[in-house]
C-alpha cells in the first residue's frame, strides 16, 4: 500500500468517523423534545436561536 | 448570521401559509384531528436515527461502492464523492425530511399527500406518485435479493459452499443455468416468500413496535458484524494464514491509491454523484415517510445530518475494509481487479467470498453467516423502509387497517417480485433495478428538489428544514439547496439519459470530429432503443427474445404507475366527496 493510499485512507476515514460520531453522541444526549411545542400553526415569535432567528 | 425564520420575521411568518386556511388546510396540532397514522410516533430519537441509517445503509454500501471507488480513481474517487456529499446529499436530506415533517403535521405520511400541501396546483399529489410506486417496484425486486442473502446464512451455517462451487450454486438457485429466459427456482421462491413474510409482520406491528425495534436490533448487529470481519480480514497474513496468496492491504491500497488525474474526468464526479444518490435512499419517499412522525417542532437538521453520516461511515469504513482485502488476500489483487472491472461487487460478495471463508477452518460457517447476515441486515431496514409509505398510504388516504394494509404490501411485492423471479433470466430483474431503482429516483429527486425551491419557496423551505433544529444549519446551505442541488440532480439525470460508452471526454471529441455520440446501451435513450442488442420480440424460430421481456417489463412498470396515479386519484375524490 504506497503512502499516499495510506494518507487518503487515514484522512477521509478520520472525517467520516469523526463527524459521523459527533452527530451521533449528539442525538444521544439531546432528548426529541415535544412534538407540539407551539399551540398555533405559525413558527413560535422566538423563532430559533441556534439559526439566528 | 441571520438564516430566516418566519418567527422572527414577520412578512416570512405570513408566507408560511399565502393562501387562506380552511378548517381542512390547518395542521393536525391545530385542528386536533388524528388519523390512525398520526397516532405513531417514533419511541426514541436513537431509534429514529438507527431506522433512517438503516434505511439508507443496503447492499450497494458493502458490494457496489468499494468497486466503484476502485474504478474511480481510488482514493482520489473519495474528493467528488464528499463533495457531491455535502452539495447534493445532505442538501436533498434535509429536504426530504422537511417535506416529510411539513406533511405529517397534515396527517400525511406518504408522497402524494406530503407534495398536495406543497403548493396550490392539484397536480403536485401526482408527483407524489412516485413516493409510492418506486418503494413498491423496488421492495418487490430488493426482497427477492434480501432473499439471497437469508439464503445464504443458512447454507453458509450448513456448510453447503464447502462441497459445492458457489458459482454453480447461484446459477442453480436463481435458475440462470440454462438457456431459458424463464425460470422456476422453488427454493429460492420459497425463501422471497419467507423474506416477504418477515417484512410484513414487522410492518404490521406498527412504528415503535416493528420499523424501530427491527433498526435497533439489526444495526448494532450489522456494525457489529462489518467490524468482525474487516479486523479478521486486514489481519490475514501471507505464509501465516492458510490459503493467503496476498496482504489483504494491497486489496485497500486498490481501494485508496489515489489517481489524482481521475479528477478532470466528468465521468468520474458523475459516478460519484451517483454513488452518493444511491446510498443515501433519497429520491424514493422512504425518508419522508419516516420524517412524517416527527413532532411540528422536533429536530430534522441534526437527525438527518447523523443518520446521513452513519451511512457515510458504513460505506466508507466497512465497505472498503471487507470485501477487496479478504479477496485480494484469497484471490490475488489481479483476480479481483478482473472482478470489479464492471463498477460492481457482486460477483465477488455471492461468489467467491463463500468460498474464501473456508481457509477459517471452524470459524468458517459463522464467518459466512456473519456476512450474509450483515447484508440480510442491511437490506431489511432499507426494505422495511420501502414498505412503511405504502402502508402508510393505504392508512391515510384509504382508510385501510394497518394489518390489511401490510398483507396488501406483501401480496403486491409477491406478485410484482414473482415476475421477477420467473423471468430472472430474462432480464426482468435488471429492468426493474435500472427504471425503478435507478432512474425513478433521479426524476423524482430532481423534481422534488425543484419543488420544495421554486414552489413551495427557498424561505419557507429553509425555516421548515431549521424550525426546532438541534444544531446549526450553515446559511450557506440556502443556496445550495435552491441552485446547486437540482443543478448536481440535473447533471445526473442527463448523464443517465445519454452516457457514453467509455469516457466523456473521449464521446465529446467523437461527437466534435462528426463521428456521432457514442451511446452506452446501458444509458436511459440506449435501453429504450436497444442500442447494441437485438430489438425483435420474437427470434426466427418463433422463440420470445430478450427484447420482448424487458419491454414488458418496461410496460408492467408504465402499468403499474398510472394504478398507483389510479389509487391517488380514487382517494382524493372520495375525501372530496366526504367534505
Amino acid at each position: 500500500m504506497t503512502r499516499a493510499a495510506w494518507l487518503m485512507l487515514a484522512g477521509t476515514w478520520g472525517v467520516v468517523v469523526f463527524c459521523a460520531a459527533r452527530l451521533f453522541w449528539l442525538v444521544l444526549r439531546t432528548p426529541l423534545g415535544d412534538d407540539d411545542a407551539t399551540a398555533s400553526g405559525e413558527p413560535s415569535p422566538e423563532g430559533d436561536s441556534r439559526n439566528g432567528g | 448570521m441571520t438564516c430566516g425564520i418566519g418567527g422572527a420575521n414577520p412578512n416570512l411568518a405570513r408566507m408560511s401559509h399565502p393562501w387562506p386556511l380552511s378548517e381542512r388546510d390547518r395542521p393536525l396540532h391545530v385542528t386536533g384531528w388524528m388519523s390512525a397514522g398520526d397516532r405513531q410516533r417514533w419511541a426514541t430519537r436513537a431509534g429514529l436515527v438507527l431506522a433512517m441509517a438503516g434505511n439508507a445503509v443496503g447492499l450497494g454500501n458493502f458490494l457496489r461502492f468499494p468497486a466503484q471507488a476502485a474504478q474511480s480513481g481510488g482514493g482520489a474517487f473519495l474528493i467528488p464523492y464528499l463533495v457531491s456529499f455535502v452539495l447534493m446529499g445532505l442538501p436533498l436530506l434535509w429536504v426530504e425530511w422537511a417535506i416529510g415533517r411539513h406533511g405529517g403535521q397534515y396527517g400525511h405520511h406518504s408522497a402524494p399527500g406530503m407534495f398536495d400541501r406543497l403548493g396550490r396546483s392539484p397536480l403536485l399529489k401526482y408527483l407524489g406518485v412516485f413516493g409510492i410506486f418506486t418503494n413498491l417496484t423496488v421492495a418487490a425486486y430488493y426482497c427477492y435479493v434480501e432473499s439471497w442473502t437469508l439464503a445464504y446464512v443458512v447454507h453458509s451455517l450448513l456448510g453447503t459452499f464447502r462441497s459445492e462451487d458457489p458459482r454453480l450454486f447461484f446459477a442453480e438457485y436463481v435458475g440462470t443455468s440454462g438457456t431459458s429466459l424463464f425460470a422456476l427456482p422453488l427454493q429460492a421462491f420459497a425463501f422471497f416468500v419467507v423474506t416477504l413474510a418477515l417484512n410484513g409482520w414487522i410492518l404490521s406491528r406498527g412504528l415503535a413496535r416493528g420499523v424501530e425495534l427491527a433498526a435497533r436490533v439489526g444495526m448494532p448487529l450489522l456494525l457489529a458484524f462489518g467490524i468482525l470481519l474487516a479486523i479478521r480480514g486486514l489481519t490475514l497474513v501471507p505464509g501465516r494464514d492458510q490459503g493467503v496468496v496476498q496482504s489483504p492491504l494491497e486489496g485497500l491500497g486498490f481501494i485508496w491509491h489515489p489517481d489524482l488525474t481521475g479528477l478532470t474526468d466528468p465521468g468520474i464526479w458523475l459516478a460519484a454523484a451517483g454513488q452518493i444518490f444511491f446510498t443515501l435512499s433519497v429520491g424514493m419517499g422512504s425518508i419522508h415517510c419516516y420524517a412524517s412522525y416527527l413532532g411540528r417542532r422536533q429536530d430534522v437538521a441534526l437527525n438527518a445530518a447523523a443518520a446521513g453520516w452513519m451511512n457515510e461511515l458504513v460505506e466508507v469504513v466497512l465497505g472498503s475494509a471487507i470485501l477487496i482485502p479478504i479477496a485480494t488476500a484469497y484471490v490475488g489483487l489481479s483476480a479481483v481487479q478482473a472482478a470489479t472491472a464492471g463498477g460492481g461487487g457482486f460477483g465477488l460478495g455471492f461468489m467467491t467470498l463463500p468460498t474464501l471463508f473456508d481457509n477459517w477452518g471452524a470459524f468458517a460457517p459463522l464467518a459466512g453467516a456473519m456476512w450474509f447476515g450483515l447484508l440480510f441486515f442491511a437490506g431489511i431496514t432499507s426494505s422495511l423502509a420501502m414498505g412503511q409509505p405504502i402502508l402508510a398510504f393505504l392508512e391515510d388516504e384509504l382508510g385501510v387497517g394497518r394489518r390489511r394494509a401490510a398483507l396488501a404490501f406483501g401480496a403486491a411485492t409477491l406478485l410484482l417480485g414473482g415476475f421477477t423471479v420467473w423471468l430472472y433470466p430474462g432480464g426482468a430483474h435488471g429492468e426493474f433495478d435500472f427504471w425503478t431503482g435507478t432512474f425513478a429516483l433521479v426524476v423524482f429527486a430532481l423534481a422534488e428538489s425543484l419543488v420544495f425551491a421554486w414552489v413551495f419557496g427557498i424561505d419557507r423551505g429553509w425555516e421548515e428544514i431549521t424550525r426546532g433544529a438541534d444544531m446549526r444549519v450553515p446559511a450557506f446551505f440556502k443556496p445550495v439547496i435552491r441552485f446547486v442541488t437540482p443543478a448536481f440532480i440535473g447533471a445526473v439525470f442527463v448523464a443517465a439519459l445519454v452516457e457514453p460508452v467509455g469516457r466523456w471526454g473521449a464521446a465529446f471529441a467523437a461527437l466534435g470530429t462528426g463521428q456521432g455520440w457514442p451511446l452506452s446501451p446501458d444509458s436511459v435513450l440506449g435501453k429504450l432503443l436497444h442500442v447494441g442488442g437485438d430489438a425483435r420480440w420474437l427470434d426466427a424460430q418463433g422463440r420470445v427474445t430478450r427484447a420482448l421481456v424487458e419491454d414488458a417489463t418496461r410496460l408492467l412498470l408504465v402499468a403499474v404507475f398510472l394504478a398507483c396515479a389510479l389509487l391517488v386519484h380514487v382517494a382524493w375524490r372520495r375525501k372530496a366527496r366526504s367534505r
